[in-house]
């Protein structure tokens, strides 16, 4: 099979041989590659293939919300008579989709998607390495990966439902299968596969790590490594030390689900029969989970500010502006990351001296976030801009990133939290700053190093068209959330007539904004249609792409189109400079790649 | 059947308008000599154009769904800490919309006004300390007033209820909530999860409860048809006549362990159980469906849970706290606008307050509310009366009673139990 295969390949591979590299067959080529470029291509169709999925699965959700009780022909496609009989959603399996598509968005695409992709293709290239520190290990983080993502759909299929505790599974209603039917094999899948996808990651983050710190180029200094480098490089150190936390969760919580103990489960009467349970404290696991999960925001959102750094630089014709308050603000916010997790824990009966803390320590997180928006701005300020499609999407980034990140600052507030925790509002809040900036961040990537994935360029006005279907249908769904929230729409509520029973203005106003945002979120979806065509489609047929199309100084663009193992033919190349000398006063041209040595009485910036 | 051919037929013209879109662009592609990395200046003007547009557009929207939606959910706070929180939130929307506006402003005119034929000159401005002390000052300065404000209000809902203030336990099971009055000693009950019976569903503490979970315990409850005691399961696990499937016995087996580790504790319960506290619980009142609160008095509640986590929301009075299986937890406040007034505030006389869970529990999450009605001090001093005769030192008298007038307890106990059920399907 394998021979068969690599002679029907023989072509494509025929370059290799011109450069005097050993010969691949098809399975060490593109399936059990060791290649960095190709793992983080495989990580990339798989993140694209599951964040299709959970985009659809919102979408079944959202035409529950805005037409409850109404029958619906695209749910019983989808769903079939057992989920959704007449065409109408069952109300244990909209939690379940609700969950699912949670744990997908959050690991599966903006996790492994994002880091996964971007880290893999971008450490050796950036930092001039022949490939990672262990291309086994690497290879083997993908296939850890995939496997959790095959196991994570399987639990969609299973009988009694997949995992419907929403997407942080709190025990009790985790733990016992008597609460709600999810929580029985499909919890179990749940809980594999997130502890598979979690060896996935440390593997992933420890070889990320080893790279960026052994394997860097001659002259390639820590202060003049590229921003993206160092924010992949900060998320796997955050994910070293946040992920086994979530783990010894899962472990705990598979253990009282399996072996009868009592590490979350405490005086229990469930479905008529009284649990022997006792001791045990619910509020641990939450203390587990949000100890993975606050760092997990910035694990999702770090890199895709680390590749809009990159994008904006180059597409302004300007060095990043404060580059070392850039890597400054990314060790900053890394670090406070640790200690603010208490904050999705107020309302819990945590001791409320505690409460204080936590709002002082995630009030701070805002200052370098603060100076990295206002970084961003003054790097654009008269700038020359090329808005590239991943420029706009970057540009876009950065609008999220402060339209959601202000909301930040009311929900931080112990006080006002009381209010509206857990409604619409704290949706609204991530979902922008944590779901459409890292989605921004994601595509933006995409369209910027599309050209060195796949060697040929994609359509720019289909990416044009992708970038405003997609800002404005994704702010169109998540912006009106906010006056959901305030009104005190909680969240998770599979329809909203109970407001029926006791206030009918907030009913109305409920269900008006709630149509709005469907109608968005179904625009929205239909304008990834165009991204995936244009994605597809220049793989295979786009135009060849020149070596350096964006004229970038980073060390990527130095390496040859057509992709070789080991990325440089000949010597691995030497770094003189820092990547952003854009438009530097007395050179030639707008840009001086790093490997240009500094002329004569050039001063380092 | 239709809507699926629709669907159908939908997904196969998607394909041939993508196919179409190809043919289009292979063409077009052919006409142009530019690289797709290279962007016209006729492309770059016009998305930043596109940008400007995009800003006005948006903030547009804002200011529209600000005005109309802005505030209107759920009107003014009905509590005294309410309107220190609303206050609070007012100043913290305002700080953080003028922050949203300057700086989406700033960042779209400038990705217009910046927009030059590619190319074009840049200004080399690698870095500024003056300006990034500046920036890294102002909003730590703006976050140190936040956080006072925020922690000041913050200790003040959250400081220790006072003496007098009365006490209502909230308790909360899949998918309904019950209140328990602390009835007129102020104090409430005591109570352990373990002596929930059908007659005791909040599973108060007395001699007399402890007594009835013990012996149910032993000998099966009957208001659980299949339930049967410790005494009954020991009888059938050591009958050698008896022939069990394995799968039977092993979970008969379970059964008994179980059941025996609870009668332990219920005896050594027994045996630490001082009589005085029955009077605490004797005075009760256990109140299901709507909740009575009086005007302008303080208010401690008591959160409890029977299964998994919820939590209660009160929406109109700004309080939440999650109420959590094995651990009480409390909130306090002073409702201080009657539902009558608010009504006429909210021009509405449908309207009422509401707790509902705010906590994902379970399929029928989104229906558990409990109606809450704020009276008068006189209204409220008439219905506290009239609940003086259903204390649980009554509800207690009568399950006796039943007991002693039927013959078999099992009737009265599955009756008792249909009870229960109909109460809770009549509340979903």
């Amino acid at each position: 099979m394998a021979a068969i295969a690599h002679e029907a390949h023989g072509h494509h591979d025929s370059h290799h041989d011109a450069h005097g590299h050993h010969e691949e067959n098809f399975v060490s080529k593109y399936i059990f590659s060791q290649d960095h470029k190709m793992i983080g291509k495989q990580f990339l169709m798989t993140a694209v293939f599951m964040g299709l999925v959970a985009m659809l699965l919102s979408i079944l959700f959202r035409i529950q919300l805005a037409w409850p009780g109404e029958s619906s022909d695209f749910l019983s496609f989808f769903l079939g008579d057992e989920w959704a009989p007449n065409g109408v959603l069952k109300e244990e399996m909209y939690l379940g989709l609700v969950t699912i598509h949670g744990t997908i968005m959050v690991f599966f695409l903006l996790t492994g998607g994002l880091s996964g992709t971007f880290s893999n293709l971008l450490i050796p290239l950036q930092i001039g390495a022949r490939d990672m520190a262990s291309g086994f290990l690497n290879m083997l983080s993908y296939w850890f990966f995939f496997l959790s993502s095959i196991t994570m759909l399987a639990s969609l299929f299973v009988e009694s439902g997949p995992a419907m505790a929403g997407w942080t599974v709190y025990p009790p209603l985790s733990a016992l299968p008597q609460a709600v039917s999810g929580s029985g094999l499909g919890m179990t899948l749940w809980l594999f596969s997130m502890t598979i996808f979690i060896a996935s990651s440390l593997i992933g983050s420890l070889n990320y790590i080893v790279t960026v710190l052994n394997l860097r180029t001659k002259g390639m200094s820590m202060t003049r490594m590229p921003l993206t480098i160092w924010a992949f490089l900060v998320t796997a150190i955050l994910g070293v030390l946040s992920f086994p936390v979530l783990l010894s969760a899962a472990l705990l919580l598979m253990m009282d689900r399996l072996a009868g103990t009592s590490f979350y489960l405490s005086d229990i009467i469930i479905g008529g029969e009284m649990l022997a349970n006792h001791g045990g404290s619910p509020i641990l696991y939450q203390h587990l989970f949000w100890f993975l999960g606050h760092p997990e925001v910035y694990i999702v959102l770090l890199p895709a500010l680390g590749l809009s750094s990159e994008i904006i630089a180059t597409n302004s014709r300007k060095p990043i502006f404060g580059y070392r308050a850039m890597i400054g603000s990314i060790l900053a916010i890394g670090f406070l990351s640790f200690i603010v997790w208490g904050h999705h824990m107020f309302v819990t009966g945590m001791n409320p001296f505690l409460g204080s803390v936590f709002v002082f320590t995630t009030l701070l997180i805002a200052i370098p976030s603060a100076v990295k928006v206002f970084n961003y701005l003054t790097t654009l300020w008269k700038g020359s801009l090329v808005l590239t499609p991943a420029m706009m999407f970057a540009i876009g980034l950065v609008s999220t990133f402060i339209t959601g990140g202000v909301t930040g600052i009311i929900l931080a507030d112990s006080a006002l939290d009381i209010a509206i925790h857990d409604t619409y509002f704290v949706v609204a809040h991530f979902h922008i700053v944590m779901g459409m900036s890292a989605v921004f961040g994601m595509f933006g990537g995409v369209y910027h190093w599309f050209p060195k994935m796949y060697g040929r360029m994609m359509n720019t006005r289909l990416g044009y068209a992708h970038f405003w279907i997609t800002i404005v249908g994704a702010y169109g769904v998540f912006f009106p959330m906010h006056f959901v929230g305030l009104a005190g729409a909680p969240r998770r509520y599979y329809d909203y007539s109970v407001y029926g029973t006791f206030d009918n203005n907030s009913y109305d106003m409920i269900m008006d904004l709630n149509v709005i945002i469907t109608v968005f979120a179904i625009i929205a979806a239909f304008g990834q249609l165009l991204f995936l065509f244009n994605f597809f489609y220049s793989i295979f047929r786009g135009p060849k792409a020149p070596q350096n199309p964006w004229h970038s100084n980073t060390l990527e663009w130095t390496t040859p189109v057509e992709h070789i193992h080991g990325n440089w033919p000949g010597e691995l190349p030497e770094v003189h400079r820092w990547p952003y000398d854009y438009s530097k006063p007395g050179a030639e041209q707008d840009y001086i790649p790093q490997t240009v040595p500094l002329a004569e009485g050039e001063e380092e910036h | 059947m239709t809507g699926k051919l629709i669907i159908l037929l939908v997904i196969v013209l998607g394909a041939i308008a993508i196919a179409q879109l190809v043919r289009v662009y292979e063409l077009s592609y052919k006409m142009r000599k530019r690289g797709e990395h290279e962007i016209s200046n006729r492309d770059n003007k016009l998305n930043g154009s596109l940008m400007l547009t995009f800003m006005i557009l948006f903030y547009a929207g804002f200011i529209y769904l600000m005005s109309h939606f802005g505030w209107a959910g759920r009107g003014d706070a009905a509590s005294e800490h309410g309107k220190e929180t609303d206050w609070l939130l007012n100043i913290n929307l305002w700080i953080i919309i003028s922050v949203f506006f300057l700086t989406n402003t700033l960042l779209f005119v400038f990705s217009w006004k910046y927009v030059k034929k590619p190319g074009g000159p840049a200004f080399y401005y690698p870095h500024n300390n003056k300006l990034e002390l500046a920036w890294t000052a102002v909003p730590a300065l703006v976050l140190a007033v936040i956080i006072v404000l925020g922690l000041r209000t913050w200790n003040d809902v959250t400081a220790q209820a006072e003496k007098e203030a009365i006490r209502v336990e909230l308790f909360s099971k899949q998918f309904d909530w019950t209140a328990r009055y602390s009835g007129k000693d102020n104090r409430l009950g005591k109570f352990d999860y373990k002596l929930t019976t059908a007659q005791n569903e909040l599973a108060l503490m007395t001699s007399q409860t402890i007594d009835s979970a013990i012996f149910l315990m032993e000998n099966g409850d009957p208001a659980k048809g299949q339930d049967i005691g410790i005494g009954k399961l020991t009888e059938i696990l050591n009958n050698r006549d008896t022939i069990l499937a394995p799968e039977d016995r092993q979970n008969m087996m379970e059964d008994l362990h179980r059941k025996e580790r609870l009668i332990r504790s219920l005896y050594q319960m027994k045996e630490r159980y001082d009589m005085k506290n029955d009077a605490l619980a004797m005075d009760d009142i256990i109140q299901k469906d709507t909740l009575y609160l009086c005007v302008n008095k303080e208010y401690e509640f008591n959160f409890r849970s029977k299964d998994v986590i919820h939590s209660a929301y009160f929406p109109h009075f700004r309080a939440q706290m999650n109420t959590v299986p094995g651990l009480t937890t409390r909130f306090r406040f002073t409702p201080d606008i009657t539902t009558k007034q608010m009504q006429k505030r909210m021009k509405n006389n449908q309207f009422n307050y509401v707790l509902m869970c705010n906590k994902i529990c379970g399929g029928a999450h989104y229906k558990m509310k409990m109606i809450v009605v704020v009276l008068s001090e006189n209204e409220y001093e008439d219905w506290f009366e009239s609940k003086q005769g259903v204390t649980f030192s009554e509800t207690l008298k009568m399950s006796a009673d039943e007991e002693s007038q039927e013959p078999s307890g099992e009737t009265a106990g599955t009756a008792m139990a249909e009870a229960a059920d109909s109460d809770s399907t009549a509340t979903r």
